[in-house]
């Protein structure tokens, strides 16, 4: 069985894709959680290179530009979710998530 | 295939690096021997190589030359600022270091050489506790970021070191991975004044990096790319034949320029913006817990954001290489980038001597609601600019009167509101 | 060609890996910008170079400036890492269902035949992705300046609220 270099991508974006998951499942600090969901965002991102690259069509830049509305989009998810971190911060003097379970408080 | 063929399949950018820009393939005939010395010393040099580790060679000859070149004007630009400070304020400045052996003192031009000496046989203090890992490369980052953005600057017609298709956006790319390294350095040094020094350092980075890149915008429609050697090419043509076409000379040019320029004194720490590290009210900010060659390495690296930045400004707005005459172009183009690029940094000095420094509300409303609002409205001026290219006649000298009107009138109600209703500011726990 | 890859895959996922297991936060946090700068090199690799330069500009400069400041904002104790039997028996169903879809994953890519891969580099200059973004991609150009003006907003107004109730800040 060959492993071209495309496949190569492949399984270097799924196994990122798989330490953001275990990441943002595992650790308890919201912070951390949101960094791992980050991960997996970017290892969409780069299947979406690896396919405009590897692929059939690679004149249009469909790939490329989905992944620069993709890092747009990461942006705006970063700077939302720490805001959220630190009003959660000021709510209840830590950032573990078992304890944000109260919708008001 | 041998190594350096496969390394140039591999990334397709660095078969950039080192050669000149692809111009050179489109030269004009009348290019005389002096503009192309560079390029023939390198010929010598490189030329018995064969041809797959020639672009090797040349790239590494490209880099080497870079940084001597900008070391050697760090040292030099060191030892000018104390001199033109000293001028300014009526004293000599550094005027004893004698040359080694010779003990002659030639006004202190040994001064630099004395400096590394004792910088180098400084101690160098680690705090106990800190973060020795962060500690040691947080200068290096820093160093390493800011060579890093010297090389998309065309410092000549055939000068290039990377000619990229987005060598804009790779400046200010690795421009603000820099303050990565001012945090790092920081949080690694294990002492709260460094950690506040630093958070506020980066408040003002990121702050003044705003305006920066928003100036930078009307730049890149203009000229229709974000390559640096396309942007110095468009700015090559004369108006009546004589007067040079740069961005500067321009309403919306005149305006980005300037607020560029203010951004990017704030952006290299000079004064009157060196909030981070002022000598005469904090200790050194976030370098209180450097000594020895580190604490040069940060200089090292402070002095060559300073230059990259005065590059792009000129680059961008000055005309980059282009001569200001046109029958003064028989001179090298890399001399008159070399001259503006001085001449910049002079204008930086003579700042840093006459004016004092700002606050640090003072220096965050300077960017929010000065230079944030007056890039934006820049940028929509250039757009009227690009809309009405086709104006002739008399409608031309329209067109410059409502270009400048749309900066002026903003800048002039801007600048009334910027300290409007601020008393001199009262002291809670001081006199 | 692939040895290139495969050391910016090691480096990344290595980076990424370590810095999910860190117990130190900044740390992890640094780790984790060291990895996006592995994937910009990726994209640099692949020919994209304007996204890996905007994933440089993003990721190494704003968005880790952000993660930075959230770290030193938030407090925290000793209570974030102790391993709680809760706790413990979460990391081992998370690494258990992260191998899971792991193994789904390469099997899959495994799996599929290898396509015909093209010879050259693609090339995509500026003024092509500009024309792309500003042509056929207006709407969606325009859907996401709105998307990044409202999220600006929002973290303004989550992160500034309740800023007078907040008892630490009296006198």
């Amino acid at each position: 069985m060959s492993v071209g270099p495309l496949q190569l991508c492949l399984l270097f974006s799924s196994a990122l894709f798989c330490v953001g998951l275990i990441g943002a499942l595992s650790r308890s600090n919201t912070i951390l959680v949101l960094l791992g969901i980050e991960l997996m965002l970017n290892a969409a991102n780069l299947n979406f290179i690896a396919f405009w690259r590897f692929g059939p069509n690679p004149a249009a830049a469909t790939g490329v530009i989905f992944v620069l509305f993709s890092i747009a989009v990461a942006a705006a998810e970063a700077a939302v979710g720490l805001a959220l971190v630190i009003a959660i911060y000021r709510h209840q003097k830590n950032v573990r998530l078992q304890e944000a379970s109260q919708l008001k408080g | 295939m041998s190594l350096p063929g496969q390394l140039s399949v591999l990334f397709p950018l660095a078969s950039g690096l080192g050669a000149s820009s692809p111009l050179a393939a489109v030269l004009p005939a009348s290019d005389s021997a002096l503009e192309r010395l560079p390029l023939t010393l390198r010929g010598l040099l490189t030329g018995w190589l064969p041809a797959s580790w020639q672009w090797l060679a040349n790239s590494l000859i490209a880099i080497v030359v870079l940084i001597v070149a900008f070391a050697s004007l760090f040292a030099l630009l060191t030892l000018a600022e104390r001199k033109i400070l000293g001028r300014v304020q009526n004293r000599p400045g550094p005027n004893r270091a004698p040359l080694p052996f010779l003990n002659l003192r030639t006004y202190g031009l040994a001064q630099p050489v004395a400096d590394g000496v004792k910088m180098l046989t400084k101690e160098d203090i680690v705090p106990d506790g800190a973060d020795r890992v962060l500690h040691f490369l947080a200068p290096i980052a820093l160093l390493a970021f800011s060579i890093l953005t010297l090389a998309v600057i065309p410092y000549g017609r055939l000068l290039v070191a990377l000619d990229l298709d987005a060598s804009v956006l790779f400046f200010f790319a690795a421009g603000a991975a820099t303050e990565l390294a001012v945090f790092m350095a920081g949080w690694a040094s294990r002492n709260k004044y460094s950690l506040l020094a630093a958070m506020r350092a980066l408040a003002q980075l990121i702050s003044y990096e705003l305006p920066l890149l928003l100036s930078v915008v009307p730049v890149v429609l203009m000229a229709g790319s974000l390559s640096t050697s396309v942007i110095v090419e468009r700015q090559g043509e004369w108006w009546l034949g004589f007067l040079p076409r740069w961005y500067v000379f321009t309403p919306w040019g005149l305006a980005g320029f300037l607020v560029f320029f203010v951004a990017s004194l704030a952006e290299s720490n000079r004064s009157p913006f060196d909030l981070p590290e002022a000598e005469s009210e904090l200790i050194a900010g976030h370098l209180t817990e450097y000594s020895g060659f580190k604490y040069a390495l940060f200089f090292m690296a402070e002095y060559f954001g300073m230059c990259a930045l005065c590059g792009m400004a000129v680059t961008l707005f000055l005309g980059g290489w282009q001569a200001p005459l046109p029958f003064l172009s028989f001179i090298p183009s890399y001399l008159w980038f070399a001259g503006k690029l001085l001449a910049l940094l002079g204008v930086f000095m003579w700042i840093r001597a006459s004016f004092p420094r700002l606050r640090i509300d003072q220096l965050t409303r300077l960017a929010w609601k000065f230079l944030v609002p007056l890039a934006l409205i820049n940028l929509g001026t250039t757009a009227f600019w690009s809309l009405t290219a086709d104006w002739a006649g008399l409608l031309q000298p329209l067109r410059w009167l409502i270009a400048a009107g749309l900066i002026a009138g903003p800048f002039l109600l801007l600048g009334r509101n910027l300290s409007k209703g601020l008393g001199p500011r009262t002291y809670r726990y001081a006199a | 060609m692939t040895t290139v890859l495969l050391c910016l895959a090691l480096f990344t996922v290595a980076a990424a890996a370590v810095a999910m297991a860190m117990r130190n936060l900044i740390h992890s946090a640094l780790l984790l910008v060291a990895s996006w700068a592995g994937i910009a090199a990726f994209y640099l690799w692949a020919g994209a170079e304007f996204v890996a330069f905007a994933q440089l500009l993003v990721y190494v400069g704003a968005i880790s400036m952000v993660v930075l400041f959230a770290v030193l904002l938030t407090r925290h104790s000793r209570l974030d890492f102790d391993r709680e039997p809760e706790t413990r028996g979460r990391v081992r169903l998370a690494l258990f269902t992260g191998g899971a879809v792991c193994g789904v994953l390469v099997a899959a890519v495994l799996g599929t035949a290898p396509s015909s891969v093209p010879a050259a580099v693609p090339s995509l200059t500026v003024r092509q992705l500009g024309l792309a973004l500003m042509g056929p991609h207006a709407a969606s150009l325009l859907a996401v300046g709105v998307v990044l003006t409202v999220a600006l907003l929002g973290g303004v107004v989550l992160a500034a609220s309740a800023r007078h109730s907040d008892p630490e800040d009296a006198p």
